[in-house]
């Protein structure tokens, strides 16, 4: 502790207000104990973001179960930011996550929070080992409700069911949407794994959103052969179907159209 | 799941002593003859007796149908008689004995053909049928009825105490319990007198929870759990769990299973408030009309929160209570419409202290 003189600043966050003011009293009374500064509250995955841009934190104490976004998402939300802050999980109870936390060393606290756990938490927390995505990935449970890009040292949340398509492209994804594109770093074929039920792939390097499918034309190739081509829901670029993936356009023909 | 179950097992092992006790209690053995269901099913096997018996007494199909015409012609009548004496009498005979209500009963049907077999003789042949091969084949039929209904019973006993233990484990969200703890000790230095209120619903709450819930309760103390319950969810959620009661004509008397609407409130609060930052509303509509009493539950409906697995256990575990205790005279329906879930309940008005 004496190598980090200025005080460790944490941020709350977590859906319900006495939630939040119970850890409160509780970082009041570490801060007896050792230098404690509460950067801030919020109450939603977004919220958190959004504080965070203003306002620098060391800890994010993250509750799990949260709507719009739940704690595993939210932090792998931040795990994009060039600093991004420790995480101490907080749950009331849950059941599949807890097994995964002890096996990966994520810090989580069980609420009711108990001040000499949280104490021991906040004084370890520069020692321990960041999250990591992947391990992240691997414990959540659902699909994410979310795509996030860094832009100018912020984190863009992008909700999913927006997303026109997903297109590789040399080092990056590009996500669209009806009002523009922006570059992602994460694979493709784990998109597309993760997003199974959301997506099909209409190409080698395309994945689209089956709701935004508005219909299938048939096109002209360069070698006078025909292929199929997706139309979606606001967008006049139609993207090609390779013939590895024709079949698609029966099925999502059949069930959608 | 199993983390579940076993903090569910674990509760009710707190509770088993007294379990146990009430376990040895002799079940009722004599059915509800008011209730509709036990009608028809009464109905239903005499009919079917007497296909047996023509079956028994004819050689061939179209002397069959002769004599079931002709046992029905004095049959039928006699059910319907029967019946009717039957619900009219259903309170008195559940105060007497097992054996003597029996006695009773096969008593009352031979009294029933008697009269019938001699008004028969003022219409049809004086003489035939006899006197004592009517009193044999009522009394056979009566004990057999009376038989169905005794095996019946002993088989949804257990049914209704395994009903019982599904119900414990179907309440406790152990997020509940744990948020709600949480939320009472977030009070405890800020509010201490709203802490004391809290934590006396919580045990209100868990008491009944806990409580032999084999018999029924007058609607109002299911309402006022309910209240209970509402407050404590309101304590943590705040500004995003509205509440509209419209309850101002409900008859309060009305007897219903223990925890009804407590694990539907739970339920839509679980779905539809917790998923959303946004407000939303929970309704609960309750009234009735001559002999039914009708509930209307609605809470926002939110596609994406995807935890059915549980809301169609507690729904299941409602049925089949409802079903134990009113038969085919109670229901429950579900249905999703523009954005909300509806949850729809008709029962019978069965009134306390009759």
């Amino acid at each position: 502790m004496s190598k980090h003189p200025q005080s460790l600043r944490v941020v709350i966050t977590d859906d319900e207000a006495p939630a939040r003011s119970r850890v409160k009293d509780l970082l009041e009374d570490c801060a007896g104990s050792f230098p404690i500064e509460l950067a801030g509250e919020a109450a939603s995955g977004r919220e958190l973001l959004a504080l965070l841009e203003e306002t620098p934190a060391d800890v994010v104490l993250l509750d799990i179960r949260m709507p719009e976004m739940d704690g595993l998402e939210v932090a792998q939300h931040l795990l994009k930011l060039p600093e991004p802050p420790s995480v101490i999980f907080t749950t009331a109870y849950n059941d599949y996550a807890l097994k995964a936390f002890e096996l990966h060393a994520v810090d989580y606290l069980m609420k009711p929070i108990r001040l000499r756990r949280l104490h021991d938490a906040l004084t370890r927390v520069r020692a321990i080992t960041p999250l990591r995505l992947d391990v992240l990935q691997q414990i959540a449970p659902d699909a994410r409700t979310h795509l996030s890009v860094l832009e100018r040292g912020k984190v863009v949340l992008i909700p999913v069911p927006e997303i026109l398509y997903l297109r590789a492209e040399l080092k990056y994804v590009t996500i669209r949407t009806a009002a523009r594109e922006y570059l992602l770093e994460e694979s493709l074929s784990k998109l597309e794994q993760e997003f199974s039920e959301q997506f099909v792939r209409i190409h080698r390097s395309c994945l689209v959103a089956k709701a935004q499918i508005t219909g299938f034309e048939k096109a002209g190739g360069d070698s006078g052969e025909s292929h199929w081509a997706v139309t979606l829901a606001g967008l006049d670029e139609k993207l090609p179907v390779s013939r590895r993936q024709q079949h698609i356009v029966k099925e999502l023909g059949r069930n959608q159209l | 799941m199993t983390s579940l179950s076993a903090c569910s097992v674990a509760i009710f092992g707190l509770h088993q002593p007294m379990a146990s006790i009430n376990q040895n209690r002799y079940p009722n053995l004599l059915p509800n003859f008011r209730n509709l269901g036990v009608m028809l099913r009464l109905l239903v096997i005499v009919i079917a007796m007497t296909f047996v018996a023509a079956a028994l007494k004819s050689s061939n199909w179209y002397d069959m149908l002769d004599q079931w015409l002709g046992i029905s012609t004095l049959a039928q009548p006699m059910v319907i008689l029967s019946l009717l004496l039957l619900a009219l009498a259903d309170r008195w005979l559940h105060k007497l004995d097992y054996p003597l209500a029996v006695a009773v009963i096969v008593a009352g049907e031979l009294g029933v053909a008697s009269l019938m077999v001699i008004a028969s003789w003022a219409v049809f042949t004086p003489g035939t049928p006899g006197l004592e091969r009517s009193w044999f084949f009522t009394a056979v039929a009566t004990l057999l009825v009376l038989a169905y209904f005794n095996l019946r019973s002993r088989m949804l006993s257990p049914a209704l105490t395994e009903a019982r233990l599904q119900a414990l484990q179907a309440r406790i969200r152990p997020h509940f319990l744990f948020n709600s703890i949480n939320a009472v000790l977030s009070l405890v230095r800020s509010e201490p007198r709203r802490a004391e209120t809290a934590l006396e619903d919580l045990a209100d709450l868990f008491r009944v929870l806990m409580a032999d819930n084999r018999d029924l309760v007058p609607l109002v103390r299911e309402v006022e759990l309910c209240h209970q319950y509402l407050g404590l969810e309101a304590l943590r959620l705040g500004d995003r769990l509205r509440v509209e009661w419209q309850v101002d004509g409900m008859p309060g008397g009305a007897l219903v299973p223990p925890l009804l609407l407590q694990p539907l409130l739970e339920n839509a609060v679980y779905h539809g408030i917790e998923p959303s930052m946004e407000p939303g509303v929970i309704s609960i509509h309750i009234s009735n009309d001559r002999d039914r009493v009708h509930m209307l539950l609605r809470n926002p409906f939110r596609a994406e929160g995807s935890h059915h697995a549980g809301n169609k256990m507690a729904l299941a575990n409602i049925r089949e209570r409802l079903s134990l205790h009113f038969d085919a005279e109670a229901s429950l329906q579900t249905r999703t419409s523009d954005g909300h879930y509806e949850v729809r309940i008709t029962l019978p008005y069965v009134k306390e202290g009759k």
